[in-house]
């Protein structure tokens, strides 16, 4: 049950009144914030390892690769770039309209709320937040309930190393939620489920407030047969550590199914089981390397998916279960029913069908028939394949030959499309997500046209149509009275 | 076009209905007391609308659109080009039936017409042909050492179906603008032009079904029921140009499809005049984006004025010199004015006029003409903060002055109130510039001069906060209906086994030194050092 504390009132009051104080644009300001997020996960590595642990289950080399890492390097990367960001452009001006000149000044929104997520809950806490904190704004972050430990350490964390007059979190769960959403922020940025995201996107809609919202969907992956034996080795590790390496498969970027020929369907069982093995020993539990489920509604619903008729008799590997311990242990299915629920529903958990089609090339109209996802996946080395996946499929990205590892991709937008979300992240797309790109031009006095101005007559519409043609010859003959029409 | 004709002769007691009953059996309350009702009895009964574009005539619309678009004709470079090519020539052969329907609509002289609506449009249209090739072109960039090795580009591709719903203002320009980013960007689309300009709908209906591929671009007329209609389906992008309410209903519905949104919306566009100005010019270009631009009926007309209580009344005279300039001693018969555009607009307009609070501070103008709906260019000196004329966004050929003690204080002012979708300043002192750039958000700003910034299709066009969500113009518009895909190769070569299961305290060190991109760290790790 939880406590509710009051409407936020004070809060929100207290971020904006540190907003309009001008505080939080200063880059001295900015850069103590990131440099304090750098020293959070420096100081507090063990913490947040043992909250991971506590919540997901997640082995603490996992949990430093996709949470502690990958944050630090995007702050570093935050500080290397900031002056850049930061810095206005020039944009360029038609001659028609010397002497002015224009530039595009970035410039923060003002308070900003940003809802994670509890598979990654400090990526997915800090991404935004660097981006939220490199652009000048003030922010207020809700963290999931759903991985609790987690949640309290955020909120300890934030609260010893970053400005708590301008970055708060608040705690709780849809109740909580949905009270901060009855306030007007500047924007909202959301990562979890498309029906959250609805109520989420419904309540901003109340104030204009732009959303960006980071979804999921069935994250499919294109696999050739591979002819060399290296690169089928390296393939099967990734699409292995693709779909359980990562919080046991609860990841928006992880893949969701296969899709492979027929031909070679049994070769891939085959090797998928054995580096299975390889990676996790015969009893995966016991290797703790692999997340458990984040709780018991999960859990079942996972179960339940595995239990429909049509599912139950296509899985060839795994299907073991420990509800005690929240674990499924790498479940490997074969052409299950297409239209049962594990192929229907995002399945975020440990269970892998493999839909076997006649070409691979079928696959590019599988995918095609469904709703866009926020990554497609293809492990092959045909060129045309690659191709014809790239223009005839829509996805938030589409990576070859390996999978997730776009996320730690600096230089890369990371957002959906479609049912995937809209907006992105990441890098300077993170700061630009929480900037508004302000178009300020400047005029001087020394030239003004006469024939801008009303009254009109027939003289000033030729010297306007050749003006905005940009052809002076014939404005000046206009002019003269040499020419009457443009 | 499709025509949408009654399909169901049994539904006839449809047509009798009230708006009203049509817009509550939709789950989008689309408000109906503003903007929403015809110009006049006259032109309602004259309408060429088609019987009910209802749920059904929409979903229809969607299949066909939805097929079109996956059959991936929308995508090659010569559809989107041949598509802008015919625009163009639709613009070239039409200039006349453009003039005659915008003057028909909003008595907009032709100078205005052929200036803000048809050169901007056509130039537009030519950029985008010029750039088609470049802005479809994937970008190439750079990857870190997290991912080595690998390489990336950025692919733009078409969001789909998209949906354009525009303003009666510049009903030609707001209407055919998004449409060609939506072309350059390979979607299918449905505009929906505003039923306030019904000459225009109804032209823009007919132009677009005869120049362009119907089986990709259509066009839907009409009011609220066929807009809430359209807002019932799965569009891929929505672009809405008009006003903060309607806008919020059009998001809310986007809500239910998780659809993104561009809200190309308005605000008060303030002005803030130093006395460290040349006069005359300053005046001028005041007064040409103020009743030069569809009598002030435009999102970016300068809104009110702020100045020192000192320079107020120079600043007056000259405006009031330079009034009678461009429109003579009697503007409400100077053809070089648009008229208000419909009768609630001039009823809202009238309420602004009337209101007790600014009674004795009209210092020009406020004559009105309700038959030919003309107001004359008025003058206002600091109206009271409360007033109707100072809380809402005036659109019309009102000007209310604001005097502050000292020029800093207009900052202040300005900042106080909701982002506007523009603002102005007049000054030739360096730092007012600067204060005024950093501490005004607006959607854009501009010094020394009014509206100019839409010209520019190097600048992105779009509001923030309460004046709007995202941009267009130029290369934006194609952004604006683009998904950028981020592709990245990675190859079989080179892989870190750092990152797989089982995991070892080795392969930690690894992963510490490539997060941190330090090469020396690597090499140390891989010594089974640090």
């Amino acid at each position: 049950m939880e406590a509710i504390v009051g409407g936020f009132e004070g809060e929100l009051k207290e971020l904006r009144e540190v907003f309009n104080s001008g505080k939080t644009r200063e880059a001295s300001w900015r850069r103590s914030q990131l440099q304090g997020i750098l020293s959070l996960f420096k100081e507090r590595e063990s913490d947040i390892l043992k909250a991971l642990h506590q919540d997901l289950g997640k082995h603490h080399v996992e949990a430093y690769r996709d949470e502690i890492g990958t944050v630090m390097k995007s702050a570093t990367y935050a500080l290397g770039n900031l002056k850049k960001w930061m810095s206005s452009k020039r944009a360029k001006m038609p001659l028609a309209s010397f002497p002015s000149s224009a530039k595009l000044v970035p410039e923060p929104l003002g308070v900003v709320l940003i809802i994670s997520s509890w598979n990654f809950p400090f990526g997915l806490s800090f991404e935004p937040i660097i981006g939220a904190i490199a652009a000048g704004n003030a922010v207020i972050l809700k963290p999931s309930e759903l991985s609790p430990t987690c949640s309290s350490v955020l909120a300890n964390t934030i609260r010893d190393y970053l400005d708590n007059s301008a970055i708060k979190v608040v705690e709780g769960g849809p109740l909580v939620g949905e009270k901060l959403l009855q306030h007007k922020f500047d924007k909202v940025f959301f990562t979890g489920g498309p029906r959250v995201g609805e109520v989420v996107m419904t309540a901003a809609a109340k104030f204009l407030t732009p959303v960006t919202l980071e979804l999921g969907g069935k994250c499919p992956a294109v696999v050739d047969f591979i002819s060399s034996s290296w690169d089928k080795k390296i393939a099967m590790k990734r699409i292995i550590w693709g779909k359980f390496g990562a919080c046991g498969g609860q990841a928006c970027i992880a893949i969701d199914y296969i899709l492979t020929q027929k031909q070679f369907a049994s070769t891939l069982v085959e090797m998928l089981q054995k580096y299975i093995k390889r990676s996790f020993g015969d009893n995966p539990m016991e290797s703790h390397s692999i997340a458990k489920i984040v709780n018991k509604k999960h859990f079942s619903r996972l179960k339940e998916l595995l239990d429909e008729p049509g599912v139950k008799s296509s899985i060839v590997y795994g299907g073991k279960s420990d509800e005690q311990n929240l674990f499924i242990e790498p479940t490997i299915l074969l052409d299950p029913l297409l239209d049962s629920s594990i192929m229907t529903e995002e399945i975020f958990g440990p269970l892998l069908p493999i839909i076997t089609l006649e070409r691979i090339e079928d696959s590019v109209e599988f995918i095609r028939a469904r709703p866009k996802p926020l990554a497609v996946y293809g492990f092959t080395n045909n060129e045309n394949l690659k191709k014809k996946m790239i223009s005839e499929t829509s996805s938030g990205s589409i990576t070859f030959n390996d999978a997730i590892i776009q996320y730690a991709a600096d230089t890369l937008p990371f957002g959906g499309v479609g049912g995937s979300g809209f907006g992105r992240y990441h890098g300077k797309y993170s700061f630009e997500n929480f900037s508004h790109e302000k178009a300020v031009m400047m005029r001087g006095y020394l030239i003004d046209f006469g024939f801008r101005y009303p009254p009109w007559n027939n003289k000033k519409l030729q010297l306007l149509k050749s003006g905005l043609r940009y052809d002076y010859f014939t404005l000046v003959l206009i002019k003269l009275g040499l020419k009457s029409k443009a | 076009m499709i025509k949408f004709y009654r399909r169901y002769p049994s539904i006839t007691h449809r047509q009798h209905r009230s708006f009203s009953d049509l817009s509550s059996n939709s789950r989008f309350h689309l408000p109906i007391d503003i903007d929403y009702t015809m110009a006049s009895e006259e032109q309602a009964k004259n309408s060429t609308a088609p019987a009910t574009f209802d749920a059904e005539a929409a979903d229809c619309l969607m299949k066909e659109l939805r097929s079109t678009f996956l059959d991936g004709k929308t995508k090659s470079y010569e559809w989107r080009s041949s598509q802008l090519k015919s625009l163009l020539k639709m613009l070239e052969d039409s200039d006349k039936q453009i003039c005659d329907a915008l003057f028909s609509d909003l008595s907009k002289p032709e100078m205005e017409a052929y200036i803000h609506e048809i050169a901007m449009i056509k130039s537009s249209c030519k950029l985008a042909l010029k750039k088609l090739k470049d802005w479809m072109k994937p970008e190439k960039t750079k990857t870190n050492l997290g991912t080595f090795p690998s390489s990336a580009e950025i692919v733009p591709e078409p969001l789909g179906v998209v949906l354009i719903i525009s303003a009666w203002n510049y009903p030609l320009l707001l209407s055919v603008d998004p449409v060609i980013g939506a072309i350059a960007a390979g979607n299918a689309v449905v505009l929906k032009p505003s039923e306030l300009a019904p000459a225009m709908s109804s032209l823009l209906a007919k132009l677009l079904g005869k120049y362009l591929d119907s089986s990709a671009i259509k066009v839907v007329e009409g009011a609220v029921p066929e807009t809430s209609a359209l807002l019932e389906q799965k569009w891929d992008k929505i672009f809405y140009t008009g006003n903060g309410r309607v806008a919020r209903v059009v998001m809310a519905a986007a809500a239910n499809n998780l659809t993104p949104v561009v809200l190309e919306l308005g605000g008060k566009s303030p002005v803030l005049v130093d006395s460290n100005i040349d006069l005359t010019v300053t005046a001028r270009r005041i007064l040409s984006g103020k009743w030069g631009c569809n009598n002030g009926q435009a999102c970016v007309a300068p809104d009110y004025i702020i100045t020192t209580k000192q320079y107020a009344p120079v600043l007056i005279d000259s405006l009031k010199h330079n009034l009678v300039k461009f429109f003579g001693e009697d503007p409400m018969n100077s053809p070089d004015l648009s008229r208000v555009g419909h009768s609630r607009h001039f009823a809202r307009l009238k309420k602004l006029l009337d209101d007790d609070k600014i009674s004795g501070k009209i210092i020009h103008g406020g004559q009105t003409d309700k038959s030919n709906l003309k107001i004359a260019p008025t003058i206002v000196l600091d109206a009271p903060e409360d007033s109707l004329i100072m809380s809402e966004e005036i659109f019309g050929p009102l000007l209310p002055i604001v005097t502050v003690e000292k020029i800093e204080d207009g900052i202040e002012f300005i900042n106080s109130r909701p982002k506007p979708l523009a603002a102005y300043l007049f000054t030739n002192t360096k730092q007012l510039k600067e204060e005024f750039v950093s501490n005004i958000s607006a959607g854009g700003v501009v010094i020394n001069d009014v509206t100019l910034h839409l010209m520019v299709d190097t600048l992105p066009f779009g509001g923030v906060g309460e004046s709007g969500t995202g941009a267009y113009h130029g290369k934006f518009s194609f952004d604006a209906f683009s998904h950028k895909k981020a592709v990245l190769y990675r190859g079989f070569f080179g892989d870190a086994p750092a990152r797989y299961p089982p995991y070892t305290p080795g392969k930690l060190r690894l992963l510490k030194a490539l997060l941190d991109g330090s090469l020396f760290g690597i090499i140390r790790a891989l010594f089974g050092f640090s």
